[in-house]
């Protein structure tokens, strides 16, 4: 994709075409060159949008303007109006309800794009994030008054449960599940811990809402706590984190002082305190066993599961892990409903998500939008095009443990499912985007480092398979790889994830998996004609051409 | 290593603090660690052993704490510590070609530390500030957006 100005999509879904989409598309692709604006425009067939009426559609991002049934004879006067002078033509224009398909979750909801609808970051940027104050004047604290007041702690789980919110953390897990599973089990000490250990590369969102919003993890971790029946929680803050730990600190005195933590809270016989723990710099502290074990003084190296932390946690305790993103969910859904919830994204994923957007576009940063976008919108609405004009050759979703894409995917709906259909990891919404001077084999060189470094050395698959993997990937970057190399990569992608003991290793072998699967014939230039096609890698190894 | 006598008592006296106002639970070890390091720049033989009597917690359990966390050192470093984030972002927004640079302007490759106990070159992963790749931290300054021309003008304001 061209970091164009306009982006004009025509729906090519059965009943548009039976209904002329085709002639549309071609009469567009001539109006545009007849106005010489094919450097400008990206004209595209889009199969996964339409309405019940009024097909077929014609879009044009970024400012989302909506053409319903149109035929050849429109073209002409929506190209010379819209495209070349800028004026909407409004007697076509359509509104965006009963937009079903994937490509425009956005405007099928809110009527217009672009447009964000924050839930996690509701108050990031708006409110004084050291001034308890503010946060209480913005329903602050209203969630847990009505829990604590209205609400019995079964009935706090079930809301959780209907709303069908999936742990944002990376794996999706639903959360209402894990409070129900901790809640079922006896005993008589119970830990709430959030895991704000966000190390994954390229996200930064966890850290936006601990510096923004912290009384927002407060309230919701005490919503937990009422839920579990637990009466003591930690914050796990990354050490790297100087500002959210302060910050973080800082709510927690004020909390106590309101009396919003401590004994007795809100006259009720629910007593709940939060301490701070702050991490010392390994990224495998996000795996929650690992962020157990750190916090209890020891290595940062996974347990073995069963038992799961659900049952024995936190000093063999039952304990609730959430993660930063999935807390900050709580206690809007506390307060609307389960309803209002499931009204946002798509059936299977309810919610928002918030993505950092990375790498070769126009605007990086952090977005809050319905689950169910898809990569092409990100980078056509929010980070508004490719860099220089370059086109879209791969993204990586999901930060180092997700995956890479090739640009042909870039119109699958992003939620948990529809991206586990296509084996894609959401993980933590991190998506890099990358153009074509980017080398697949450089990334995942880069990618296997990391692992190599992170990986705890508890077991062999990871330790050994991790350095293995990046020592291969360095003799094809070198040109001294072979195509056994390859057959390498493959068996030991599969064997990371088959034999690791924990997400770090079981995710580690995915990037050697997707270059194989997207770019292997760029792979096999490496090793076959020793060229890097980006050129990229150093190729320094190429002995017969080496000058000692 | 050489300690000075002087610092070697500095050392036990911090540590003796440590644990006379927040206990001995396992579970602070970490804390003192970081607190240890953030006031000597690093952690020494002698304040494990120290920590080891007064905690009552092998050398061996603490030192391999010590070494598995990345923000945590067991040798001293330069006066100044040069963190370059090394994940895919910051990589794939030019990031491999500041590394380059910055290896060549110091004369130093990853994890070393000058003669002059200047500067110490360390790789990190991700620093949550990725929007603004490529990014190194300099002590606790944040530096992004950084490009291979930048490297001597960033480094000239250290002393």
């Amino acid at each position: 994709m061209k970091a164009t100005r306009s982006m004009v999509l025509v729906s090519s879904d059965p009943e548009s075409l039976d209904l002329g989409a085709l002639e549309v598309f071609n009469t567009l692709q001539k109006q545009i060159a007849a106005f010489g604006l094919e450097e400008e425009i990206t004209l595209s067939m889009i199969s996964d949008v339409s309405k019940k009426t009024q097909n077929p559609l014609v879009l044009v991002y970024p400012e989302a303007i909506i053409y319903g049934a149109v035929t050849p004879d429109d073209v002409p006067h929506i190209v010379e109006e819209h495209l070349y002078k800028g004026r909407i033509v409004e007697e076509k224009q359509i509104s965006a309800y009963d937009l079903t398909g994937r490509i425009a979750w956005l405007s099928a909801r809110k009527g217009t794009l672009p447009a964000e609808n924050r839930i996690v970051l509701k108050n990031v940027g708006v409110i004084d994030p050291e001034s308890i104050d503010e946060y209480i004047i913005n329903q602050g604290y209203e969630a847990l008054g009505k829990a604590l007041k209205e609400m019995t702690p079964e009935e706090t789980i079930s809301i959780i449960k209907n709303s069908g919110l999936r742990g944002r953390g990376g794996a999706g897990f639903p959360t209402g599940l894990k409070w129900q599973f901790v809640s079922a089990t006896k005993g008589n000490k119970k830990y709430v811990i959030c895991n704000a250990d966000e190390s994954e590369p390229g996200t930064f969102k966890d850290r936006l809402v601990l510096e923004g919003d912290p009384h927002a993890i407060i309230e919701a971790m005490s919503l937990a706590a009422y839920a579990v029946g637990a009466d003591e929680g930690f914050v796990y803050i990354r050490g790297e984190y100087g500002l959210a730990i302060s910050r973080m600190a800082k709510a927690i005195q004020q909390a106590r002082e309101y009396g919003l933590l401590g004994e007795s809270i809100f006259g009720t016989d629910f007593s709940f305190d939060i301490h701070i723990h702050v991490g010392a710099g390994a990224y495998i502290c996000g795996e929650e066993t690992a962020l157990i074990e750190s916090i209890e003084g020891n290595r940062g190296e996974p347990r073995s599961r069963p038992p799961y932390p659900t049952t024995a946690g936190l000093w063999q305790k039952p304990t609730v892990v959430n993660n930063v993103e999935t807390l900050a969910n709580i206690p809007a859904i506390i307060r609307n409903g389960a309803d209002w919830y499931k009204s946002i994204g798509t059936p299977s994923s309810p919610g928002t998500k918030v993505y950092t957007i990375l790498g070769n576009v126009n605007v990086t940063g952090l977005i809050e939008v319905p689950m169910g976008i898809t990569l092409r919108e990100v980078i056509s609405i929010y980070a508004k095009g490719m860099k220089n004009g370059a086109s879209l050759k791969l993204a990586q979703t999901g930060g180092s443990s997700g995956s890479i894409i090739p640009a042909s995917l870039q119109d699958t709906p992003m939620d948990f499912d529809s991206f586990s259909k296509a084996g894609v990891s959401l993980g933590s919404g991190a998506l890099l985007i990358g153009d074509e001077n980017v080398c697949a084999v450089d990334l995942a060189k880069v990618l296997l480092n990391f692992f190599r470094e992170e990986s705890c050395g508890k077991c062999n698959p990871c330790r050994i398979g991790n350095h293995r993997a990046y020592e291969t990937l360095v003799n094809i970057s070198e040109g001294i790889g072979s195509m056994k190399d390859l057959d390498d990569l493959q068996m030991l992608s599969h064997q990371l994830y088959e034999l690791s003991n924990c997400g770090l290793g079981q995710t580690a072998g995915s990037p050697l998996y997707d270059i194989l699967a997207h770019f292997r014939a760029e792979v096999e230039a490496h090793v076959k004609l020793k060229v890097c096609p980006t050129g990229v890698c150093p190729m320094s190894g190429h002995r017969e051409y080496q000058i000692i | 290593m050489k300690v000075a006598v002087n610092e070697g008592h500095d050392v036990r006296n911090f540590v003796r603090t440590l644990v006379m106002e927040k206990g001995y639970e396992k579970a602070e070890l970490i804390p003192f660690l970081h607190e240890i390091n953030g006031e000597f720049g690093y952690i020494s033989d002698i304040a494990i052993q120290e920590l080891s009597d007064r905690m009552n917690i092998p050398t061996s359990h603490i030192y391999s704490v010590a070494t598995f966390y990345r923000m945590l050192s067991t040798e001293p470093r330069g006066r100044h510590v040069i963190q370059f984030c090394e994940s895919a972002p910051c990589h794939v927004a030019g990031g491999r070609l500041v590394w380059q640079k910055l290896q060549e302007v110091l004369g130093l490759k990853n994890g070393e530390t000058n003669e002059d106990e200047k500067w110490s070159l360390l790789t990190t992963s991700c620093l949550g500030v990725c929007g603004v790749g490529p990014v190194l931290v300099i002590d606790h300054d944040i530096y992004g957006n950084v490009t291979p021309e930048q490297i001597p003008d960033i480094l000239s304001h250290y002393e």
